[in-house]
């Protein structure tokens, strides 16, 4: 049988502290975390996830949401869904969590040298994109044109706004974002935000897309892509499946022959199109 | 594991509780075949007295009984209704307790004490599903370190099968009925006109040990003929069986076949075939915290598939019918498990088949997509 010396329970929590915290939009938080004791750094890389436990409430699969490149704090941006990511929401400077991680694949930022790139960003969405997107602009000169889009339901649900606005101004990115309704007091887009494939600049040919939102939506804006003339291998999909484990043991994140919590949550389109076409697998 | 294979030996039935004494000289809880409550379980045996003398099972879709024989045969049933797992791989097990302390929280890790087990009479499907198991546990990058310590410790002595249950399918799925490696100690029983025994085969230096301090002469070529007549012939007798060729590309093309409706029309979603399946893995994590002290802990219970939370994100299940859900099942068994594993996910045991309440045999459904393959 194979070897196994002690090794750590992977289901045993690092305990870390929050350092700070804002309010993003109504129910969405973005919490800074440092650990509760040492300095070992926190390496983790765009698209990957961890597993964050409200003491003695539970644990969320969360997304990193901020720079990698910060290896000292971990920052997550958690909508407040239910009993978990309200428990998170409600922290303040201080006090303490659990932190597992990180767990998955990241976004392909450096098989994507070279190329052109979409962000394409749906709701809460944003969050796990807003790394590779620092890690993009970070090493700028690698790839070739740029554009994130992103779509909400309303104006107030943009999350980022500040940020979006400053990416906004820079001449090498391409910034747009639409709304489904507005109340008013929207001078973008309305529609869904598949619409802004069309219009962003891109060569289908040499590009690589970048999806996070809805699955409907990754689906939309997959096809859309594809009909610009993206082949599915060159799209990449984050994919959310409950998880109650992150390394392959518990069986619920399964998708097909797929965990998504280690073979993902980023894939390529054309490994999990088949399924993702289909309901209820 | 590795050792080299020495040659076979023959322990006299009355001699089998030295076998027991022994392991248990060496530290190891014996479990073994008990019968109890009308069917075979595995629990902590005290020595032969114990063992299902005279006991043989009859098994079929959604049936068992309990028959007695009045044979000397101590190990003449086929699978019990449920498997090593839940030795190795506990239904319920604390991971952890932490308690908040200086504006931290610190973890317990659960130091309990490790069973140290000897199984005895493990068949051979259920070796093949404790090494995928192993696949899950150890061998799939993160290890699972109440499972590692568990198996590490365990010493198994298999006991090859001298009658097929009715819904066994183990030479289907190519793991069994004989016992070919993964075991410390291998038994056939033997009885016939040269008396009441077993051939011991050994599989590992621990077994070769323990082996050696036994009272076993080497056997003669009637043993290990007799012994592989019994395996010849149970092969024979399989109550089921399963095409396998191509079924994982089958399955995983016929997502939308019609017959998982008709499946579904039966099924129940109750769990008991993932319950009873000796390689089913998935579980649940429960958190909690106590009123009393604020202490908190966290357990893990085996899950299944089938249960009504399982596929839970926010907005609803992922798998709401029935009929998703026997198919997660069987494409995970038989289809999927190959890509993630390496191997099928079923080695045949019947389990699922004898315990379904209203009679779902794997194997039936299984061929009726292939028999109506669509894609
Ligand atoms: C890879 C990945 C990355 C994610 N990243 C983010 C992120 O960056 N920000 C964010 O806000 N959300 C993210 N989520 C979603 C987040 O994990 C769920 O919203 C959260 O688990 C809901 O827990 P809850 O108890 O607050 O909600 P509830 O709806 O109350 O959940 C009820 C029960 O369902 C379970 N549950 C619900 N959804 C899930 C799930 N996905 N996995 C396991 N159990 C679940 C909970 O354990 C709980 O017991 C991500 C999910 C995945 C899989
Ligand atoms: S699927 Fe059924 S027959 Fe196959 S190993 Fe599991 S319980 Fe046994
Ligand atoms: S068949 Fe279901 S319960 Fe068994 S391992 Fe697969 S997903 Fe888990
Ligand atoms: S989250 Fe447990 S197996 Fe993927």
């Amino acid at each position: 049988m194979p070897e196994a010396a002690a090794v750590a329970d992977p289901m045993v929590p690092v305990p870390y502290r929050v350092l700070r915290q804002r309010r993003e939009i109504d129910g969405v938080h973005t919490l800074d975390f440092e650990p509760a004791e040492g300095r070992t750094p926190f390496r983790a890389l765009p698209g990957q996830f961890n597993m964050v436990y409200a003491y003695g409430i539970g644990e969320a699969a969360i997304s990193l949401s901020g720079d990698c490149d910060d290896t000292k704090t971990i920052r997550h941006t958690i909508r407040k869904v239910g009993a978990v990511t309200a428990g998170l929401c409600s922290l303040g400077k201080g006090d303490s969590v659990g932190i597992r991680g990180p767990f998955g694949r990241p976004w392909p930022l450096d098989e994507a040298r070279g190329a052109d790139i979409v962000v394409v960003a749906g709701g809460i969405g944003l969050a796990p994109l807003r790394p590779a997107i620092y890690g993009l602009l970070a090493k700028r000169e690698r790839y070739g044109r740029i554009a994130v889009l992103y779509g909400s339901r309303s104006p107030e649900e943009l999350l980022f706004l500040d940020e979006l606005k400053r990416w906004r101004g820079r001449f090498d990115l391409e910034v747009e974002a639409t709304v489904d309704h507005t109340t008013g007091g929207w001078f973008g887009q309305v529609g869904v935000v598949t619409a802004l494939i069309d219009r962003a600049g891109f060569d289908p040919d040499n590009a690589v897309a970048l999806i996070c939102g809805p699955e409907i939506m990754m689906r939309f804006c997959a096809r859309e892509l594809e009909h610009r003339g993206m082949s599915p291998a060159d799209i990449y999909v984050s994919m959310e499946r409950n998880m109650a484990c992150g390394v392959g043991h518990c069986g619920h994140c399964q998708f097909g022959p797929e965990f998504v919590c280690k073979d993902g949550p980023v894939f390529a389109y054309d490994r999990v199109e088949p399924i993702m076409t289909l309901r209820e697998v | 594991m590795g050792a080299i294979v020495k040659k076979p030996r023959v322990l006299d039935a009355a001699a089998l509780g030295e076998l027991f004494e022994a392991l248990k000289a060496a530290g190891h809880t014996l479990i073994g075949p008990v019968p109890r409550d009308g069917a075979i379980q595995y629990q902590p045996i005290d020595g032969v007295a114990d063992l299902p003398a005279g006991w043989s099972d009859f098994q079929d879709k959604g049936r068992y009984r309990l028959n007695e024989t009045g044979e000397a045969s101590l190990f003449d049933y086929a699978s019990a209704p449920q498997s090593w797992k839940r030795y190795l791989h506990p239904p319920r097990l604390k991971l952890f307790s932490a308690r908040r302390e200086k504006g931290r929280i610190r973890f317990d890790d659960e130091a309990e004490p490790i069973p140290k087990y000897a199984f005895i009479g493990v068949r051979a499907c259920d070796l093949n599903a404790i090494a995928i198991q192993d696949r899950v546990f150890i061998g799939n990058g993160q290890i699972d370190p109440h499972y590692a310590a568990r198996r590490e410790r365990a010493f198994l002595v298999a006991v090859n099968c001298s009658r097929a249950g009715g819904t066994c399918f183990c030479t289907s799925m190519g793991t069994g009925p004989r016992a070919e490696t993964g075991y410390d100690i291998a038994l056939t029983e033997l009885i016939d006109d040269r008396g009441h025994r077993f051939l011991l085969e050994t599989g590992s230096d621990a077994g070769e040990s323990i082996a050696a301090g036994l009272d076993a002469a080497a056997a003669a070529p009637e043993d290990i003929d007799a012994a592989a007549a019994i395996s010849e012939r149970v092969a024979g007798n399989m109550g089921r069986s399963l095409d396998t060729e191509g079924l994982p590309e089958i399955l995983a093309k016929n997502l939308s076949h019609p017959h998982w409706d008709a499946v579904a029309e039966r099924c129940l979603a109750c769990s008991n075939c993932t319950m009873v399946c000796p390689s089913c893995f998935c579980t649940s994590v429960e958190d909690t915290t106590s009123l009393e002290d604020g202490t908190a802990e966290r357990w893990r219970d085996w899950d299944s598939c089938f249960s009504g939370r399982f596929s839970y994100v926010v907005g609803g299940q992922v798998r709401d019918s029935t009929r998703s859900r026997y198919r997660q099942w069987l494409t995970h068994k038989l289809s999927y498990w190959h890509e993630q594993f390496g191997s099928s996910g079923c080695v045949g045991c019947g389990r699922c088949i004898t315990w379904c309440p209203v009679g779902i045999d794997i194997t039936e459904e299984a061929a009726a997509i292939r028999a109506t393959d669509e894609a």
